[in-house]
């Protein structure tokens, strides 16, 4: 093998899994040592400057980074990193003061936001400061999107979101909510520079075709529609029997605000085995703890309606049964059909984008789903002046994915708006730095913490089903905060390894606790993985391959299980190895000058 | 500074016959300093340990005074251990030996340990042929107390602060073989490839195993000059032989040249397999042992690798004749004859 290039930013950042799966990149490890050091106004500056909404994600997050954590590895359970978030948000001091501060000298170009969700907002914090004049426009009271409409109080209450959304707004933004966009055209005709659309995926599937769906209308909702309704207060109760249709995280939000708002007998029935459901485990727990039903492999097949009034649903049992391939597919059992009584039905099957708004004739290409034809680097249309982002872009997918698609769509729009290449885009902001303080000192926590992962109190079923506003996970306490940062591996620190220092003494290849090290003759690949110490089957995880050394050998290290302990630098008599700190930054259109404000405690 | 080991190891490591990991071997965090060659050894320990699958209760680990005797904490953190006086570890091996001949005895001493103040201990356990493996880990200067030469010093190696050594240096493995010692072999912590399948063998040995491995030390002796640096040791190694430890006697499968393969059967039925480096030498002779050391001397190599061996001399049990079973375990009807035998014992003196 090549000695690897660590010169390339993204080698260290591939080390660096909850980062590197993270959508947006946040730098998770630097942020969790400074929640370990009680400085959470820091902690959530970190996040804030990559994410945008930390307080938001520290509760909703899909946590990718969650299931590549090192830990999942190393033990089981991954750092709970999306509720240490949440100790940052929660115990911050005064964070408005490090973040850019208004009003901004303009630089003369204009651009508008169509609909006000996590993208648009991270469009408008990211160009704000650069001078731009943003016009945002959203057909709800307030912004944040579906992070207002569909993500229930219970999870996210209101006054996190509003914090949020105003720390971007307050920027000096144009809001124009309650605002419908009916025409592009219309926009386009405005003369601004540049249009960004984040207006989601807004349209709930259905199920049309379903008998008795017309005779039961009156019972039966459109989940998103609904959950829309109960956070607008349009809705305030339920009936008691009520079944819920799907499995994705709709489908929990919709059977769990059913019991506070009146549905005693709740059912969620769906499709797919359980374990194969959308939802996130973690979701479909909250919601068996909540009384609710899971009522798997079992299709509807028609909604039951008796003298107009509604009384149940239909379903045919099925099986999965999976091809060589292992695409499953769903068939029949010989069992009976089943009756589910139900008063009334919400229906969580899917989303989709829907764009009733944009003409067809204004050179913005559409393909056969329906869906826009946009660059998936550059987030512009075919329309060179309109950029999309978030669930419009690509289809439903998450709040961190909608952040990290507004960065990228921001910088794009900036180099639009400056008549540059869009492809030609800026690194990302990188450094690497080292940790030694002394001979066998560094500056980071190198213990590694045998704990298992520590579990988020929750408020009392008893009072968290009588209001719907009231937040379930009460949040980790500091002292268990503490805790569970401690779990973290600091996968960020680095081992750098400099081939013209090494001795080979055998030190650090005798003293690494997970037999990362191996001293070999080099090879190709496939076969030095097989010649490790423990050979190294994750191929998922790269080898950092040196230089050659003296004796013609080279060193390799199989990345997949480090502990980032830095024993094989302590253990290094000529600082071949050292353990280097480093941040990963990606490119935004807007970089905060510091891209960590540290200050004093 | 790190005192701990974190407990987690690769999840997939493997696991020996008795369903051990390395982890079963290891013993604390070393404090020698960074790089010291005595923890390659002690890896190698910890090892061939780990490959023979022995139980870590039935091995002793006993040792004097120095860096090299600190080490024992270093390795095989679950077996029996005894950090004994400067230069007395023989003795103590040997009452040990005694009590109980079951366990595997690794003694761990280093040059001033044993070619200095224990000098007249280590001639004497030699002769005696006790059971054991004796490794020295031998860096060429007194590093616990700022790098001395030690008596293993090569004439005319330069130490870091750059006064040239005048006096000749003892040659452990010369002086082993001279003094009968059943099993004589020299290596390097730099060469874990050859260090543990010799270590293995020693294990197999029955009577004295001596094992001088040189061991750099990189604070006080690693400089361009020093005969016991790394890059000196590199430059002017030369093997006996590549050997492989056979624990039993397998089919064999491999052909080796003519006249270079050797094998070489040990008590227990287990099998030194030997593919020979050095033409002029036969590890089972001891004039070609001793000739080939002075060969290598004249030009100025280190000569590593299996020196020489005899299964065929009895070790000191074997030599006084001690019951089969370990005194340790003798009880009290074992022990005392009772009154009527020892009435005709005394009555046999009259």
């Amino acid at each position: 093998m090549k000695p690897t290039n660590t010169k390339n930013p993204e080698y260290y950042h591939k080390v660096v899994d909850c980062q590197y799966a993270c959508p947006a990149h946040t730098p998770v490890p630097e942020y969790i040592r400074l929640i370990a050091a009680e400085k959470y106004t820091e902690a959530y500056m970190v996040n804030w400057e990559s994410n945008v909404f930390p307080g938001v994600l520290g509760r909703t997050c899909d946590r990718p980074c969650e299931p590549a954590c090192r830990r999942v590895r190393v033990e089981e359970e991954p750092v709970a990193i999306c509720r240490l978030k949440r100790v940052a948000a929660d115990n911050k001091g005064d964070v408005k003061t490090l973040m850019p501060q208004g009003p901004f000298q303009p630089n003369g170009k204009k651009v508008a936001l169509i609909g006000g969700g996590p993208a648009s907002l991270t469009v408008a914090r990211d160009l704000a400061p650069l001078g731009y004049e943003v016009h945002l426009f959203d057909e709800q009271v307030a912004g944040g999107g579906m992070m207002r409409s569909q993500i229930p109080s219970f999870r996210l209450p209101e006054e996190v979101l509003n914090e949020e959304v105003n720390y971007i707004l307050d920027m000096g933004i144009h809001t124009q909510f309650l605002t419908y966009v009916k025409s592009l055209k219309e926009v386009l005709s405005q003369k601004y520079d540049a249009v960004f659309v984040g207006t989601g995926a807004p349209k709930g599937r259905d199920l049309p075709k379903l008998p008795g769906r017309k005779e039961g209308d009156k019972f039966i909702h459109i989940g998103i529609e609904w959950l829309a309704n109960v956070a607008f207060e349009h809705t305030k109760s339920i009936s008691e029997k009520v079944i819920v249709l799907g499995g994705g995280n709709t489908a929990m939000d919709c059977c769990r605000t059913s019991r506070r708002l009146g549905g005693k007998e709740v059912k969620v029935v769906v499709r797919s085995p359980f374990d194969e459901m959308k939802a996130s485990p973690w979701e479909k727990e909250d919601a068996l703890h909540e009384d609710i039903q899971i009522i798997d492999n079992h299709v509807p097949l028609s909604f039951e309606v008796e003298n107009g009034k509604l009384i149940g649903m239909k379903f045919q049992k099925v099986k999965p049964v999976y091809d060589a391939n292992g695409k499953r597919q769903l068939l029949p059992t010989d069992e009976p059909d089943v009756f589910i009584e139900a008063d009334e039905v919400l229906i969580a099957i899917g989303q989709e984008n829907s764009f009733p708004w944009i003409e067809r004739d204004l050179g913005l290409e559409f393909d056969q789903w329906g869906m826009p034809v946009v660059d998936e680097l550059t987030y512009q249309s075919t329309h060179p002046k309109v950029f999309f982002g978030g669930d419009a872009a690509f289809g439903p997918k998450n709040v961190i994915t909608a952040v990290a698609q507004g960065h990228q769509a921001a910088v794009s729009l900036h180099l639009f708006c400056e008549g540059k290449d869009l492809r030609e885009r800026p690194s990302p902001f990188t450094n690497l730095i080292s940790q030694k303080m002394g001979i066998h000192e560094w500056s980071y926590d190198n213990g590694v913490a045998i704990d298992q992962r520590y579990a988020v109190p929750q408020a009392e079923k008893t009072l968290t089903l009588r209001d719907r506003k009231k937040e379930v996970e009460l949040g980790f306490d500091v002292p268990t905060a503490f805790k569970e940062t401690q779990r973290c591996l600091n996968c960020d620190v680095q081992t750098v390894f400099t081939a013209e220092r090494c001795i080979e003494c055998d030190a650090c290849m005798d003293v690494c606790p997970t037999s990362c090290i191996t001293f070999t003759a080099n090879d190709e690949e496939s076969e030095l993985r097989q010649k490790l110490l423990v050979p190294a089957e994750n191929l998922s995880q790269d080898l950092l391959v040196s230089n050659e050394l003296k004796t013609g050998r080279v060193m390799v290290k199989d990345e997949d299980v480090c502990l980032h302990c830095g024993l094989c630098a302590e253990r290094c008599p000529t600082s071949a190895w050292d353990m280097q700190k480093f941040l990963y930054s990606v490119t935004k259109a807007y970089q905060m000058p510091a891209p960590l404000p540290q200050i004093q405690k | 500074m790190s005192y701990l080991k974190p407990l987690f190891r690769h999840p997939k490591l493997p696991k020996n016959k008795l369903g051990y990991t390395l982890k079963e071997y290891e013993g604390s965090l070393s404090t020698l300093c960074a790089g010291c060659g005595h923890d390659s050894i002690s890896a190698a320990i910890v090892q061939a340990c780990f490959e023979m699958s022995v139980e870590p209760h039935n091995v002793a680990k006993i040792s004097g005074i120095g860096c090299s005797s600190k080490t024992p904490t270093y390795f095989l953190g679950n077996s029996h251990g005894f950090n004994s006086v400067h230069g007395r570890m023989p003795s103590v091996a040997t009452g040990a030996s005694m009590a109980n001949k079951d366990l595997v005895y690794f003694g761990v001493s280093g040059d001033g340990d044993s070619a200095s103040i224990g000098m007249g201990q280590l001639v004497h356990v030699i002769r005696r042929n006790l059971n054991m493996v004796y490794i020295v880990m031998n860096n060429g200067c007194y590093g616990l107390t700022k790098g001395q030469d030690s008596a293993t010093a090569d004439q005319g190696s330069k130490s870091k602060a750059g006064s040239i050594n005048p006096f000749q240096a003892i040659d452990l493995a010369s002086l082993a073989i001279e003094l009968g010692a059943s099993f004589v072999a020299q290596s390097f912590s730099g060469d874990k490839q050859q260090l543990v399948p010799l270590i293995k063998a020693a294990m197999h040995h029955k009577g004295f195993a001596f094992l001088n491995v040189i061991s750099p030390c990189v604070t006080f002796n690693n400089n361009p000059g020093s005969t016991k640096s790394y890059d000196y040791v590199r430059e002017h190694i030369e093997a006996t032989s590549t050997l492989d430890f056979i624990p039993e006697m397998p089919e064999i499968k491999a052909s080796y040249e003519k006249g270079k393969s050797t094998k070489i059967a040990m008590h227990d039925g287990s099998l030194i397999q030997l593919n020979k480096l050095e033409t002029d030498w036969d590890p089972e002779d001891r004039i070609s042992a001793v000739n080939a050391l002075q060969m290598a001397r004249a030009k100025n190599e280190i000569l590593t690798g299996l020196l020489y061996v005899n299964s065929e001399w009895k070790d000191l049990h074997g030599v006084l004749n001690t019951y089969h079973k370990p005194l340790n375990r003798l009880k009290e009807s074992e022990l005392c004859p009772g009154v009527e035998n020892l009435n005709a014992i005394n009555a046999g003196f009259r």
